[in-house]
Order: C-alpha cells, then structure tokens, then sequence
C-alpha cells in the first residue's frame, strides 16, 4: 500500500454531488487509505470469534464461509428479535434527510453513502427483501434489494465508516441512531470473521492481559512508575499509589491508552496527583485496566465479557466505589450497559466521596462516579488550592466527546473543572459543541494507521472548528476528556490546525493544583517551562 | 423514475375508482366494502406492527440519545427535556417531540464556504412544512368527524371556526386546505431540487406525498369547485358507522369525484401500516427519545442478559503470578 501522502488542501476539497447512478447501482469502491486491514484469525481465536480466515478488503475474494447468506440472515432475525430499536429504526425512517449532512464522515468525504440515512438504507433495503411483506412484494420499487457478496462489502466498508458517534440521532425528528444499526452491522460482519485488526487485536488483548495495549502487571507498575519519576522532578513530591489492594475505599479505573503514549499520559500523571494531594484510599488494578472497551465495536457479547472485569475486581478487592477516568466510549458502556450487563452490584455503596461528603446519587445504582464529576465537586467545595496562572499560557478549548455527550451528557462538569484551572477558556462554535459535537473522527476501534485518509478526512469538521477559535481567540490547546481524543485529536491537529495541542482535563488539574510540601514549581507536566519561568531551569 | 413511477400509480388509483364508480356503477364496492377492508386493514395491519413486530422485541439498554446537561451535582443545572431523567420529563420530551417536531427544529445546513471552510446556517424550512402538513391533516382529519356524528358537537364547531376564521370565498375556505397543499408541494419540490434529499428518496417517498396531495385536492376540489352532493356522503358515512348502508340510489346520486377521493383515502389506509407512515407508531416507541436517562440510578433490565464466559481473576494470576510477585503486586495465591 503505498503512503498517505494528500496535503490538507487538497484534502479539504469535498465533492458534495451525487454520482449519476443511483445508490443502488452504484458499487462499492473498497479504496485505499479508507479502510482497516482484517483481523488475523488467531486475534479472533483467543475470544472464540467464529469464521476467522485470511482474507484482504482490497481483494475480489473474501473467503466466505459457505452459506453465509443463510447465516447473516438468520443472524439478522435473531438480532431484530432482540432489539426494538432495530426494528422500529429500520421500519420508520421517512428519508426527510435531516441526517444527511450532520454525519462527519459525509461532510469530509462527500460519499453519499455517508449520509446516515443511506448507511441506514443499505442494511434497509436487506431487510425490506428479507422480512416486510412490501418488500417481498415490490422489490427495488420498495426500495428492497437481495444480499449479495457486493452489498456485503458495501456494508463492511460503509460500517467501518461510521464511529457509532450518535451525532445523526440528535437531529433525526424519530431519534433514529445510525450508531446502533452499525452496532447491528459489525455484529454481522463479525459473524463471517470479517472483523478489523484493530479492533481485535486489543479485543484479545483485554481478555487476557486486562487492558487493549496488553500491558502486563509489572509494565503497568514501571509504566507508574516513569511518571512518579517525572512528578517528583516537577514538584519534589514521591507518591506512592498502590496495585490490586484489597481493602482499598475506591477502585480508580481508566483507559489503559493513558498509561502509555503522549499526551494521554500527562493526564495519568494529573490523577496521580490529586488522588495523592487529597490522600485518597484508593488503588489500581492490573487486571480490570482498562476503562475502555473495543469489545463494544464487535459484539454486544463481547462487550459484556470485557466490562465484567470491572465489577468482579472491585468485589474482589472489596472496594466501596469505582471511580472512572477520562475516556468517552469507555463512558457510553458504564452510563448505559454496565450494570445492565454485569450489575446489580450490591456489594457496593452508594458512592459517597469521602473528601466533600457529596453522595453521588446520580450513580447510585451502577455505583461508578465520572472523574470530572468528583472533581467538579472538589472545586465547588474548596477542596483544592489552584493556581490557574500555571496554565496562563495556555487558550483553552473543549471538545466534547461524542459518548460523553449524547450517551451521557456530561456538559458542565468537565468546563467547570476547566475554568477553574486556566484563565483562557474559549467555546468553539455553538453548533459543534455540546450535543452537537464532532467525532474527532477515529472512534470506535477505526484509529489505524492504514487508514488515515478516513481519519483525516472523518476529523475534518472538528478541526475546522478549532481552527476557528485558533484564528480568533489564538487557542492553543484543546481539552478533551478521553483517551482516544488524546491520540486522535493529535495527529488531526497536527495536520488540519498546526499549532494546537491535545490536552485531558486532568492535565491541567495537575499543572494547577498546589500540593502540600511542593518545590517552587518552574516546568509543567510536559517538562516545559511554566510562563514565566522560562529561565528559572 | 421514482417520481414518475409514483405519480403514474396515484393516476392509476384515479382512473381504478373513476371507471369502477363512474362507469361500472359499482357503487356498492367503492362506497361500502373498500372502505370497510381498507380500514380493517388498517387496523389490524397497524396493531399488528406495533404490538406485534415492534413489541415483541424488548428495549435491552438504556440508550437514551441525551441532548443535554445530565442530572449531577445538585449545583449544576439539569436539561430536565433534553436529558431527562424522570418520567415528567420523558413525558414533556416526547410531547415536544411529537407536538412540535422539536429534534428536526435543531435542523442546520452544513456548507463549506470559501473553499474550505464549514459554517452552519438556520434550516427551519423542513421543521415548519412539516409541522405546516401535518397539523393541517390532522385538523382536517378532525373536521372530517362531522360526517359521522348526526349533532355536531362544540369543540368541533369551534375547530371549523378557527379555520375559516378569514372569512374568505364561499364556501368559506378553510386555512388547513391552502396549507395543507402548499406544505405538501414543497416537501415534494424539496425532494426533487436538493441533490442529496433526491438522492436518497425512493419511490415511496413520492408515493406517499401524491397520494396525500391527491386526497387533499380531490377533496378541494368537491368542496369548491365542482361540488357533490354533501348531505348524501353525510347519510353515506353514518350509514358506514351505523352499519347499514345507504340504499344503492343515494349512492349513484353522490358524484364520482366522492368516490375517487373515497378510494384514494382508502388506499392511504390500507397502505399505511405497511409503509414508513408507521413513523406515526414508530415515533413514540424511539428508544433513544422514550427512555429515561437514568441509566446509573436505577438498573435498567435487558429480559435476554445471559452468561457469558469471563475471563477470570483467578485465570489472570496464573498467568502472570510470578511477574505480579516481581512487580510487587499482592496476589491471592503465594
Ligand atoms: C404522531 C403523529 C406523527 C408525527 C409525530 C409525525 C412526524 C413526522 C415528521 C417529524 C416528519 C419529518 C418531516 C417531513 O419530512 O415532513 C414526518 C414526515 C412525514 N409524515 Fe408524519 N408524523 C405523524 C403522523 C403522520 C400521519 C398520520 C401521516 C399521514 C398519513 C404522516 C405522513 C407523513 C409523510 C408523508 C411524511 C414525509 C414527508 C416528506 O416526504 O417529506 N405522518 N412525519
Ligand atoms: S433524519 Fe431520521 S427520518 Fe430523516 S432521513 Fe435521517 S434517519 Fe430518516
Ligand atoms: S453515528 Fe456518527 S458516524 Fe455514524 S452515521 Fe451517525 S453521524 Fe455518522
């Protein structure tokens, strides 16, 4: 495959008209630079994934299994007979259109099959012919179509083009969620062993090792362990978190994504610090390290097998509460799966934090608090002594995360918390905020490499936005409250907006916070000078 | 194609009553035994897609679509209709939702201005034709109860009222018609002019809007221009609810123009349950917008959860047991 190499500008130039034939007679085009290489049978394998096989996106054959179109279509009907959603999404759109344009991947690719209602439309029209009278009936004037190895490919190439983000649903007048009929599509494709390496390799990873990256018990400890290195050059001060404690008040659980690359790891440090500054009893696990969860973006089953680790971990070490780290999918599973799949968890308390008193009644069944929540609420209740001056070089803005926002809605917490620790705070447009923010553009499980066109193309409309308030306010940083974000925002910035850095909350928390018997402090968690202390090293 | 095609089926539905009634005489079969099969049809055909299809699979998770600041800190102000995590506040989202099409009124236009730059400009057009079409139908469908109730009650005189409040033309012209074709024209001209909405519309989306323009403008037609015979539909209609027909010579008297827009109304039942007009079922069961976001408060149950294979603390210390001890790490097994 040859290198990604299309400049911005040639990048920016999106064709917005349709192609001459219809939809349905126009065949996928399986191209380069859009896509993810196939799982490795043996990644598949190790959680018992059905139909692994060698296989290449780009080639004209696929290795189906044999009767495959017996299998997708039983498949489907077992999935229809599980979830309403599924039924009521494929029988009710009236293709208005008002999706059309508010899918990232639309606006920066222009591929019609990137409107979500198209996406939608090529598994509808498999489910017109297959299961609705209409359909059966009056075929292609029913807009209904047979399943053929071509509309399999255009279902894998357009589900692994949609990053389950929900940003369609908010505007669709039925709050039709392309996000769970993709759910339903890599439910099928996994089905057939037509999964992505990327996604089962850390699938694998989880299971056995406890975290996506498969760090082991004692990489993740020397992994700490590098940061308290750095934290004691910044501040003077040794913390001493603990691993696998039993008795411990609180389980701290978070993507493992934040345990290894910049600048995710900064945000690690943010945590190491707080919870040491506020003295918390607290404690890590090896095994349940990993917040996130990629098992989401295959199977709902698979999902479940991932998340139980987080409950049967917090029982075993007998903690009270759980609280969870910045990472935005990893929120859409605990908000609303978790304890559906792997509750009630009895055996724990209403979540109650032990330094404000504040019970978290909002989490009081599932019994996991968000960070930016116990932090939000520090703040309000004067808990912690800030120097948001250490941040002044920095024009902060924030990107809503697309699971924290519309699975969840967590709006306030995470600005509260960042007003608090930097003076230079700067709301991007309206209209690509809040509920109506934009994927960064390589969510669920599509963050490759081979696929950076996507990426960069699907990460357009977020760093437009930023460019925006870069232009206008100089902002320099962009703050987020996920792990994903951190990678992907990055390499988006770096080349849509140059310029900006990616920052988690907690980073800034952790520039900010003054701990008790902390040197002078001179450099922030980047080991770079702190504003006006530029000589001071 | 998908417009011709459509527009074609709806004249051949025109011609289908205007030779059965109008030429064949067959008065009897337009007049009493369609309408009574179109709307057991629809009856039957509609429970049967909501209680039956859509009900017999169960809502597994909670996946409310939350467009607001979630319940929190008691200090940080909820979005009670955005993200609502009490029943009121379903009840009110979906109100909004329902009464106001108050999702597709956050409608935007995404363009890219100066080759590469995104702006986002108001689209209210959609969100107000479509509340136009439909609060239209559904006061026409209202002012249609008169037909079939011999003393007309009140509230139903005040709605007629309402709607010919501009005392214009004689007769007076009631308000829903104009808009009811105006707000349907433009869904359709909407369709054909923007590439992407023309691009995904099928032949049922036209369908659907020239059967409902046709029913509208036969209807307008009968009561302004070419005018039948209005106290005979009234005795045919109670005859219909009462169950005892008219006699077949009442029925020859009424006009054929009643029994295109008779049929044509027959064909919107019977058509409807198996269409996307079950958005009208299907809008109030949208797990995304019907579901309290109270996910974390109260455990939601999926009626399918089963267990699954785990793998375990126990199978995670075998395997690294000797790297945890090196690492420090407590382990349950020396
Ligand atoms: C609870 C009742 C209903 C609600 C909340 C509702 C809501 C909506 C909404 C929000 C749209 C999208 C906007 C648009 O394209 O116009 C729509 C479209 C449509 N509705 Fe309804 N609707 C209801 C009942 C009905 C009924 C009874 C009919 C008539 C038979 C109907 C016919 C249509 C048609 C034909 C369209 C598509 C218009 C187009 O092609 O652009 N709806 N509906
Ligand atoms: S907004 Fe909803 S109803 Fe309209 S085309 Fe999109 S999915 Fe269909
Ligand atoms: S969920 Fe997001 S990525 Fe998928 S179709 Fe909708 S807007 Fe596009």
């Amino acid at each position: 495959m040859a290198k990604f190499t299309a400049k911005p500008d040639e990048l920016s130039k999106i064709d917005f008209t349709p192609p001459r034939t219809r939809w349905m007679e126009t065949p996928v085009e399986i191209r380069e630079h859009m896509f993810c290489h196939a799982a490795k049978p043996k990644e598949l394998d190790v959680v018992g994934f059905p139909n692994g096989h060698e296989w290449r996106p780009q080639d004209e054959d696929w290795k189906l299994p044999e009767n495959w179109e017996r299998m997708l279509l039983e498949k489907m009907s077992d999935l229809l007979g599980k979830y309403r959603s599924f039924k009521v999404f494929m029988d009710i759109c009236v293709r208005c259109g008002a999706c059309a344009d508010k899918c990232h991947f639309f606006i920066g690719t222009g591929d019609p099959k990137n409107m979500p209602v198209l996406r939608a439309e090529l598994m509808r029209s498999v489910y017109r012919k297959n299961f609705t009278a209409a359909g059966k009936i009056l075929r292609k004037i029913a807009g209904a179509r047979d399943l053929t190895v071509n509309v399999l490919k255009e279902w894998w190439y357009y589900f692994y083009q949609c990053t389950e983000c929900r940003r369609c649903s908010v505007f669709c007048p039925y709050g039709i969620d392309q996000a769970e009929i993709t759910m339903m599509g890599r439910e099928l494709t996994n089905l057939l062993g037509l999964n992505i390496g990327w996604i089962a390799g850390p699938v694998a990873a989880c299971y056995m090792k406890g975290n996506h990256l498969g760090l082991e018990p004692h990489t993740i400890t020397s992994s700490v362990e590098f940061f308290l290195d750095d934290i004691e050059t910044i501040t003077g001060i040794r913390i001493n978190p603990s691993f696998n404690r039993k008795g411990a008040e609180i389980l701290f659980v978070t993507p493992s994504g934040d345990l290894f690359a910049n600048p995710g790891t900064y945000t690690a440090m943010g945590y190491l610090m707080l919870f040491h500054e506020l003295g918390l009893d607290y404690t890590w696990s090896t095994y349940a390290s990993e917040g996130g969860n990629f098992g989401f973006f295959t199977t709902n089953e698979m999902a479940k097998r991932l998340n139980s680790k987080i409950y049967a971990e917090a029982k075993r070490l007998g903690v009270k509460w759980v609280l969870g780290g910045e990472c935005g999918h990893m929120w859409r599973v605990l908000h609303q799966y978790m304890d559906t799949w792997n509750g009630p968890a009895d055996f724990l308390e209403v979540p109650k934090s032990p330094i404000t008193g504040t019970v978290f009644e909002n989490a009081k069944s599932t019994k996991m608090v968000h960070i930016t929540e116990f932090t939000a609420d520090l703040i309000k209740n004067g808990k912690l002594k800030l120097d948001p001056s250490r941040n002044d070089h920095l024009k902060v803005t924030f990107h809503d995360s697309c699971n924290t926002a519309r699975g969840m809605g967590i709006f306030e917490e995470p600005r509260y918390v960042i007003k608090n620790v930097c003076k230079h705070f700067y709301e991007m447009p309206e209209d690509t905020i809040r509920e109506k923010t934009f994927c960064c553009g390589s969510g669920t499980g599509l963050n490759a490499s081979e696929n950076m066109e996507l990426r960069l193309r699907g990460g357009f409309a977020r760093a437009n936005a930023v460019r925006f308030v870069h232009e206008h306010y100089g902002v320099n940083m962009l703050a987020n409250v996920c792990a994903i974000d951190r990678a992907t925002l990055s390499t988006s910035m770096d080349y849509w907006v140059p310029g900006v850095g990616v920052t988690g909350v907690h980073e800034l928390v952790g520039n900010a916070l003054i701990m008790k018997g902390e040197k002078e402090r001179t450099i922030d968690l980047r080991m770079e000078p702190l504003p006006g202390k530029e000589g001071a090293q | 194609m998908g417009p011709i095609f459509a527009l074609f089926a709806v004249i051949a539905l025109v011609l289908v009553a205007f030779v059965g009634a109008g030429v064949a005489n067959l008065h009897f079969l337009f007049g009493v035994v369609i309408p009574y099969a179109a709307f057991a049809i629809f009856i039957v055909g509609f429970i049967y897609r909501v209680l039956i299809w859509w009900g017999s699979s169960p809502v597994p998770f909670c996946i409310t679509t939350t467009c607001g600041q979630q319940e929190t800190l008691p200090w940080i102000k909820q979005s009670k209709l955005e993200n609502p995590s009490s029943t009121s506040g379903v009840i009110g989202r979906m109100a909004l939702e329902v009464l106001l099409f108050r999702s597709l009124f956050r409608n935007l236009k995404t363009q890219m201005v100066e080759g590469t730059k995104l702006v986002y400009g108001e689209a209210k057009w959609l969100w107000l034709a479509a509340l136009a079409f439909h609060w239209s139908f559904l006061v026409i469908v209202v002012r249609h109860l008169r037909f079939f109730i011999q003393n007309i009650p009140a509230p139903l005189k005040a709605i007629e009222g309402l709607d010919s409040f501009l005392q214009v033309g004689a007769p007076l012209l009631y308000i829903s018609d104009a808009v009811i074709l105006l707000a349907v024209t433009y869904l359709f001209l909407r369709r054909v002019f923007i590439p992407q909405v023309k691009y995904i519309s099928l032949a049922a989306d036209y369908f659907a809007l020239f059967l409902i323009l046709s029913i509208a403008g036969t209807g307008v037609l009968m009561r302004y221009f070419l005018k039948v015979d209005v106290v005979g539909v009234k005795e045919l209609a109670m005859g219909l609810i009462g169950f005892n027909p008219v006699e077949a010579k009442k029925m020859q008297e009424i006009g054929v123009l009643f029994y295109i827009h008779l049929f044509l109304v027959s064909s919107l039942l019977m058509y409807f349950p198996f269409s996307k007009l079950v958005h009208m079922g299907g809008v109030f069961l949208s797990p995304t917008r019907n579901m309290t976001a109270n996910s974390r408060m109260k455990r939601h149950i999926n009626p399918w959860n089963y267990p699954v294979h785990v793998h375990t603390y126990e199978e995670y210390e075998n395997d690294f047991r000797e790297k945890m001890k090196g690492a420090g790490i407590p382990v349950e097994k020396e």
